[in-house]
């Protein structure tokens, strides 16, 4: 893969182009998915009557009704293996696990079915499912419903995991991740929901394969994704003030990373800083570590750096739960510590 | 060695002008000839070549101005034996001292044997000369990250003579653009305006220029110095009149050519006193003392005129005195007449600084980086001084010293000047 990181796209001057929320866009794409095939349809715990644990899905089934909108019982590993069935029958299920802390249920179903089935038919199965999950913390949730464990999905050969961070993403995602004929987990850090800014509706499906460099700078590369992007966007603003200029790469698909578009920050800046949710330990900012490492060793100017949640189960108390997390003070320490 | 770079002719030299070649292409030049004369801020130098072989191309015309690193010469691998058949009496001499295990060993470990100081008799170097000089090789491997070490092999600057500005002294790329003369980072055309650069400011540097080079280039260091070394001083009164007594007597039956000044004994006792004190002798580098193996005493020399410079008398713990006498007088003279070597300006491993010919009776010097302490001695005065319960006119000194505190503490200076003291109770083991 040779492909560079897109730059940001600027909302488009377009008429189409609305405020709305990171919230609204998920649902429009899924209505729209909805609209355009009918193989498509969604199932998951609260999804219908209750409209979605973070109302995601509030509206769509007294759209779509509730053979497309389903409502099931509690039970992960069930529904998630009855959404493979169904894709290996030919729908285009849409799962939606309500966060990724109960996705565990699941992961039997996901790690030695979805990701596998493809491989051991000889290519004669493939499972073109979508699941969706909430991850993060920041809400006060606890530690049950708060982890990001995306590096573990991360890790699995066999299926796609997209982080949209933007509403841009939240809205083109979903299309090319339907058109996928393997698995995509898309994870959506529920600090985002209540993003709100433009949404250019013509923009087309979004691009499964490549980074995006939300912010130009030469100094140092913040590297992150999902809940942390609009972290590190404040923690860049602030270092301009200071006079450090930070690119900002937003990862979007976490599997397969883009690799380039990783070795190229770095070449371009010198010095990356990790920003990940995660625990620090075998996690995502540990794979990027060492691929930096691997590929861009003799364009390193500084050690690389990693901004990572405190190694504990997320608190409940506000306090000490954002003391936990990745904060920008953490990224702008960080940054000092590589570039001072 | 493919390319003969401009060397750093002690820490405070950032760039030099190359004034003159004194060999042609086709030459075949060895390790330690005198290939060019350089022109720094503070004296005019003689460079020795760092290897051997055929001078294959200068790069470099006289008169120009560059950075340190910067390849001035290609050199060409030794032409080999049948070749050149008048050569192996001269060539083979340097080899024949040392050992095949020697050999073997310092080939196995990249130990350059020329650079070791042999402990074995008669100077021989020893396996356990080549152990510790590989393993004060490993330590001196200089804290640079991967970009750094990339530029510095691109732009051919010696990391080792850089001075790291990131955490713990480590060497980062902007360091090594500095040193290489490169403001502006990487990307765009590079020799081209650099050497008209330097073309102009050879043009515009005039005699005044020079001294206020000079000043700018003492101050640089001298700053540094106090800005990053704790200095700790110490001060002695030593009795001369055992050494006086002994100097005198010499000189009476010696030619005027081996007659010696106290000068000489001071430092030869300096110089050995190391032996017992070897924590003073060597360098801070990379957070951490580094020992020399070998004591080559810089001995500061004032110019006429401005400024100072201190090369080293090289060895100086083990040159008889009379030998130490005529080194010192041909490195003054020389100093002061702008026609020093390369490796004198860049090798010393401690200072010593005697103001006594000015007048005044104690100096209390700064630490010339990266090196760890500097021992001054003053005017040998004839002082009342009480011995054995009687009182005695006697020449006394004041030896001062130095010292760095990250390599050393007050102990081990006071020891040091304890044993100067006790070595010039007995001039004649100097």
């Amino acid at each position: 893969m040779t492909t560079t990181a897109t730059t940001a796209k600027k909302p488009r001057a377009s008429s189409a182009t609305a405020t709305t929320t990171y919230r609204e866009a998920m649902r429009q794409a899924m209505s729209e998915a909805m609209r355009a095939d009918e193989r498509v349809f969604l199932m998951g715990e609260d999804v219908g009557r209750y409209g979605g644990a973070f109302g995601v899905s509030l509206g769509m089934l007294e759209e779509f009704g509730p053979e497309r909108i389903r409502d099931t019982p509690l039970s992960e590993s069930a529904f998630t293996g009855a959404g493979i069935g169904a894709a290996l029958a030919g729908m285009r299920p849409i799962v939606e696990i309500m966060t990724v802390n109960f996705s565990l249920l699941a992961l039997d179903q996901i790690l030695n079915n979805a990701a596998t089935l493809l491989h051991m038919s000889g290519g004669q199965l493939p499972v073109p499912l979508v699941i969706r999950m909430t991850t993060g913390a920041g809400r006060q949730l606890a530690a049950q419903h708060s982890h990001s464990l995306e590096g573990w999905y991360a890790h699995i050969p066999g299926i796609r995991v997209l982080a949209p961070a933007t509403i841009e993403d939240a809205r083109h995602m979903l299309a090319p991740a339907l058109a996928d004929p393997d698995p995509v987990i898309i994870f959506e850090h529920g600090s985002l929901y209540n993003l709100s800014g433009p949404s250019a509706e013509d923009a087309g499906p979004a691009d499964l394969t490549s980074a995006a460099v939300r912010r130009e700078g030469r100094d140092i590369s913040l590297i992150t994704y999902g809940g942390c992007l609009p972290k590190a966007l404040d923690a860049a603003e602030q270092l301009a003030e200071a006079g450090i200029s930070a690119e900002v790469l937003d990862l979007r698909t976490l599997r397969p990373l883009h690799q380039d578009a990783i070795t190229a920050t770095v070449a371009r800046t010198h010095r990356a800083v990790v920003v990940d949710e995660a625990w620090r330990t075998g996690s995502l900012a540990a794979e990027i570590s060492a691929r930096i490492m691997e590929n861009a060793f003799y364009e390193l100017d500084a050690p690389v750096e990693r901004v990572c949640s405190a190694e504990v189960p997320i608190p409940y108390a506000h306090h000490m739960e954002q003391a936990a997390l990745p904060q920008v003070e953490d990224i702008v320490a960080a940054v000092h510590r590589a570039v001072d | 060695m493919p390319e003969f770079t401009m060397p750093s002719l002690g820490a405070d030299m950032e760039e030099g002008t190359l004034l003159e070649w004194l060999v042609h292409p086709g030459d075949t030049v060895h390790k330690g000839d005198v290939v060019a004369v350089v022109e720094t801020a503070k004296s005019t130098i003689e460079v020795e070549c760092f290897g051997s072989g055929t001078v294959e191309r200068l790069l470099v015309e006289a008169g120009t101005t560059v950075a340190v690193g910067t390849p001035l010469a290609q050199i060409g691998a030794a032409a080999p034996p049948q070749a050149a058949p008048v050569a192996p009496p001269v060539a083979g001499a340097v080899d024949e001292v040392h050992s095949p295990l020697v050999r073997r060993l310092a080939a196995a470990e990249g130990v350059d044997l020329t650079t070791v100081h042999g402990t074995g008799p008669g100077g021989t170097i020893t396996r356990a000369d080549v152990d510790h000089a590989a393993a004060d090789k490993a330590r001196t491997r200089p804290r640079a990250t991967p970009l750094a070490r990339r530029l510095a092999d691109v732009l051919g600057v010696d990391l080792r003579r850089v001075t790291g500005s990131g955490a713990g002294g480590t060497v980062r790329a902007d360091d090594i653009r500095k040193v290489a003369g490169h403001a502006e980072p990487k990307a765009g055309p590079k020799a081209e305006p650099r050497k008209a650069e330097a073309r102009k400011a050879a043009a515009a540097r005039t005699a005044a220029d020079r001294s206020a080079a000079m000043r700018r280039a003492i101050g640089d260091l001298m700053s540094r110095s106090k800005r990053e070394i704790p200095h700790y001083y110490l001060s002695t009164t030593i009795d001369l009149a055992a050494a006086d007594t002994w100097m005198r007597d010499h000189n009476r039956r010696a030619p005027v050519a081996e007659r010696l000044v106290p000068a000489a004994l001071l430092l030869k006792a300096a110089a050995l006193a190391l032996h017992d004190v070897p924590q003073l002798n060597g360098f801070w580098t990379d957070d951490h003392f580094v020992p020399a193996t070998a004591v080559h005493l810089g001995v500061a020399v004032a110019l006429r005129g401005v400024g100072l410079v201190a090369p080293a008398l090289h060895d100086a713990d083990t040159l008889e005195l009379p030998d130490l006498m005529r080194r010192l007088k041909d490195v003054t003279i020389r100093a002061r007449s702008g026609r020093l070597r390369g490796s004198e300006t860049a090798d010393p491993t401690i200072t010593v600084t005697s103001l006594g010919d000015q007048g005044v009776e104690a100096v209390f010097g700064v630490i010339y980086p990266p090196q760890v302490a500097l021992v001054g001695f003053g005017k040998v005065v004839m002082r009342p001084t009480a011995v054995d319960g009687l009182l005695g006119v006697r020449p006394t000194v004041t030896a001062t010293l130095s010292a760095d505190h990250r390599a050393s503490d007050g102990a081990v200076g006071a020891r040091y000047l304890a044993t100067v003291d006790r070595l010039l109770q007995q001039p004649e083991q100097l």
